[in-house]
C-alpha cells in the first residue's frame, strides 16, 4: 500500500485557504446577481407607488417625455421595441456568419490558416464598442446612404450590422470550441460510413455540438441586448417604433446612458431609468431561461 | 502521488500579489487634486465644451500650477454634478432652475453663484442645397412640436432639389442638453418635442448630420457652422423681419434665439477657481471665446 504523503501544517492551511477562496468565488456570482438586482430595484421601487407613474403606461406606451414641462410621460414601448429589433437584425445577420465561420475554422481549413483566422477573429472581439460606434457613425452610415438612397444612415440596419459584427467573433470562438469538443471518433465513424465532409458536418457534428453552439449564439445575443455605446452612436437615437430597416430607433440601454447623467438623483425620471434597468434585467433573464430550457430539451432528446 | 507536493506558498502567492495590486490601485481611482498642483473640475454644456477646452489649454500656459479638467455631457449633467458638489465649475447654456438651486443648497449648504461668460446665438441649420433662407418661430414649432403639422418640406412650401422623399428629418439634442431646453422654452413654449427626432449627443454631431442630409433641419450653437450647412434667418412671427444669427444681432437681441452662456460655482469662488473665472472674463479669456464663434460679454470693450 502506498504511504500517504505527509504534509506540513502550512501546506494544510494553504489548502484550506484556497478551498475557501474557491468556494467564495463560486458563491459570489450568486451574491452579485442578487445584490445587483436588489440595488437597482431599490433605486427604482419608490416610483412604482407615485402618482405620476403607471406601470401599464411604462410598459405599453410609446410616449417617452421624461422632462416635459406640461405633461410628463414615461412610456418605454418604443425603446423596448428598439432594443428587440436591433438585436433581432443583429442575430439574423450574425448566426449564419458566426456558425459558418466556426464550422469552417474547425473543420475545413488548413491548420496554418486556422491559426491566422483565430488570431484575427479574437482581435475582432477585442475592438472596444465605442470604436464600433465610430465605424457605424462614419463609415457604415455613408455606405447605407449610398446603397439605399435613404436620407439618414444612422438607423436600425446600421445598429444591427454593427452589433452583428460585434457578436460574430464571440459566436465563432465559442462555437469553434464546441465543435472541437466533439470527439474525433465521431468524425472517424462518419468517414468510415462513407459520409462526405458536408454530411459529417450537418448530420454528425452539428447535432453533437448543439448545446455548445446554442450557448455561443446566446452569448452573442447577450452582447447584442446589453450593448450600449455602439448602438447609441449607430442607431440615430430616435424614439419611435421602426416601420422598416431604415428607420432610426433608440434602445433601452442607449436611453439610460444618454439620460442618467442629467436626471437629478431621487427624481421620478431617475427612478424610471433604474426601472428601465430592471426591465432590461428581466429581458436578459427571460432569454437566459429560455435558453436553459431549450438546452435541457435538447439534452432529453 | 509525491509529485503533487508543492509548496502551498507558491500557489497562494499569485492571489496575494493580485489582491495587493488591486488594493494599491484603488486609491488611485479617487479624485485628483490632493497633490501639489491644484486641479479645477469643470463639467457641463456641450455647446461650451469646445471653448471650455480652449480656455483650459490656454490657462495651462498662463498658470502651469493649475490644471483644468473639462468634460461635457450637457448643461443638466454639469448642474447635477454641481448639486452633488463633485465638481468646481458647471458650464451651462441655460440658467439654473429654481429647484436645481434649491437642491444644491440642500445638498451642500452653499448658494450657487452665476457668472455670465459670453453670449451665443442658437442657429437653425439646414443643408446647403435647401432653398429655404428664413423661417418663423411658428413654423419651427410646426416642425418640432408634438402636435406640429409640418411633416414634409412641401408643407412649408419648400421643394428640395434632387430628393424623392421630402419628409423633414428633424435633428434634435438629448434631453440633458441646455440647447435642447433653450430651444423648447423659446420655440415650443410649454409644448413637447415631436417624438422620432434624431437626438444627437453633441452640438457638432447635429451640424454634421444636417450637412450629410439634404432633407434635415436641426439646431445648434452658431459657432459650429460649417460649409455644408446654412443658417436660417429667423423671424419672431410671420410678416416681421427675419434676422440672421450674427454678433451684432445677438448683442442687440434682435435675433430671437440669442442666449447667454454661464458658469456656476458653489458659493463665492475662492483661490484657484476665482483666478480661473477672473481670467475667463479677462481680455485673454474673452478673445478665446470670440475665436470659438461666440460673442464676448463686453464686445469691443476692454473686458471685465
Amino acid at each position: 500500500m502506498e504511504r500517504r504523503p505527509t504534509r506540513s501544517t502550512l501546506a494544510l492551511l494553504g489548502e484550506r485557504v484556497i478551498e475557501t477562496l474557491i468556494k467564495v468565488s463560486g458563491v459570489s456570482a450568486v451574491i452579485f446577481v442578487v445584490a445587483i438586482f436588489f440595488f437597482i430595484f431599490r433605486e427604482a421601487a419608490p416610483v412604482l407607488w407615485s402618482d405620476d407613474f403607471h406601470i401599464l403606461e411604462f410598459l405599453f406606451s410609446t410616449e417617452w417625455y421624461p422632462t416635459s414641462v406640461s405633461n410628463v410621460r414615461y412610456g418605454t414601448l418604443a425603446l423596448t421595441v428598439g432594443t428587440l429589433s436591433v438585436t433581432a437584425v443583429a442575430i439574423l445577420l450574425a448566426i449564419p456568419f458566426g456558425l459558418g465561420a466556426a464550422i469552417f475554422v474547425s473543420e475545413f481549413c488548413s491548420p496554418k490558416l486556422k491559426e491566422t483566422l483565430k488570431i484575427v477573429i479574437e482581435l475582432l472581439a477585442a475592438i472596444p464598442s465605442v470604436v464600433w460606434g465610430f465605424v457605424g457613425l462614419t463609415v457604415m452610415s455613408k455606405v447605407i446612404v449610398t446603397l439605399t438612397g435613404t436620407a439618414v444612415g444612422v438607423n436600425l440596419l446600421n445598429g444591427g450590422v454593427i452589433l452583428a459584427l460585434m457578436s460574430v467573433p464571440i459566436i465563432v470562438s465559442i462555437g469553434e470550441d464546441a465543435l472541437r469538443a466533439v470527439p474525433d471518433s465521431y468524425r472517424e465513424a462518419a468517414v468510415a460510413l462513407g459520409a462526405t465532409r458536408w454530411q459529417t458536418v450537418y448530420r454528425v457534428l452539428l447535432p453533437a455540438a448543439k448545446n455548445g453552439l446554442l450557448a455561443a449564439v446566446l452569448l452573442g445575443v447577450g452582447r447584442a441586448v446589453g450593448e450600449t455605446m455602439a448602438v447609441l452612436m449607430a442607431t440615430g437615437h430616435a424614439v419611435q417604433i421602426p416601420h422598416g430597416l431604415l428607420d432610426s430607433v433608440r434602445t433601452l440601454t442607449a436611453n439610460v446612458a444618454a439620460e442618467l447623467g442629467e436626471a437629478p438623483a431621487g427624481s421620478s425620471h431617475y427612478r424610471v431609468l433604474f426601472l428601465t434597468g430592471v426591465l432590461l434585467f428581466w429581458i436578459t433573464m427571460v432569454v437566459n431561461l429560455a435558453a436553459d430550457f431549450a438546452v435541457r430539451g435538447i439534452r432529453r432528446k | 502521488m509525491n509529485s503533487l507536493r508543492r509548496s502551498p506558498m507558491m500557489s497562494v502567492l499569485p492571489i496575494v500579489l493580485t489582491l495587493g495590486a488591486v488594493a494599491l490601485l484603488l486609491p488611485a481611482c479617487g479624485r485628483s487634486g490632493g497633490g501639489s498642483s491644484t486641479t479645477i473640475q469643470v463639467r457641463g454644456s456641450d455647446t461650451m465644451v469646445n471653448v471650455a477646452q480652449a480656455w483650459a489649454e490656454e490657462y495651462a500656459k498662463a498658470q502651469p500650477a493649475v490644471g483644468v479638467e473639462v468634460s461635457g455631457g450637457g448643461s443638466g449633467v454639469g448642474i447635477a454634478a454641481l448639486e452633488r458638489g463633485t465638481i468646481d465649475i458647471a458650464n451651462a447654456s441655460r440658467n439654473m432652475k429654481s429647484e436645481e438651486v434649491e437642491q444644491a443648497r440642500k445638498n451642500t449648504g452653499l448658494e450657487p453663484r452665476e457668472f455670465i461668460v459670453g453670449y451665443d446665438a442658437l442657429a437653425v441649420f439646414v443643408h446647403i442645397d435647401n432653398p429655404l433662407s428664413e423661417i418663423t418661430i411658428e413654423q419651427l414649432a410646426d416642425v418640432f412640436a408634438e402636435d406640429g403639422k409640418a411633416v414634409r418640406w412641401s408643407d412649408l412650401g419648400v421643394s428640395i432639389p434632387g430628393v424623392s422623399d421630402d419628409t423633414i428629418v428633424r435633428i434634435s439634442r438629448q434631453s440633458s442638453s441646455g440647447t435642447y431646453e433653450f430651444f423648447r422654452e423659446h420655440v415650443l413654449g410649454t409644448k413637447d418635442f415631436k417624438l422620432g427626432s434624431r437626438d444627437m449627443n453633441g452640438s457638432k454631431e447635429v451640424v454634421e448630420l444636417v450637412g450629410n442630409t439634404r432633407t434635415a433641419i436641426g439646431y445648434s450653437g452658431m459657432g459650429y457652422a460649417t460649409g455644408a450647412v446654412k443658417m436660417l434667418k429667423i423671424a419672431r412671427a410671420a410678416g416681421e423681419p427675419a434676422f440672421e444669427p450674427s454678433v451684432a444681432n445677438t448683442i442687440s437681441k434682435a435675433y430671437p434665439l440669442a442666449r447667454s452662456l454661464q458658469v456656476y460655482t458653489l458659493g463665492e469662488p475662492q483661490g484657484a477657481v476665482k483666478g480661473y473665472i477672473d481670467w475667463i472674463l479677462s481680455n485673454a479669456g474673452q478673445r478665446i471665446l470670440e475665436e470659438n464663434g461666440y460673442v464676448p460679454v463686453n464686445p469691443g470693450g476692454s473686458g471685465a
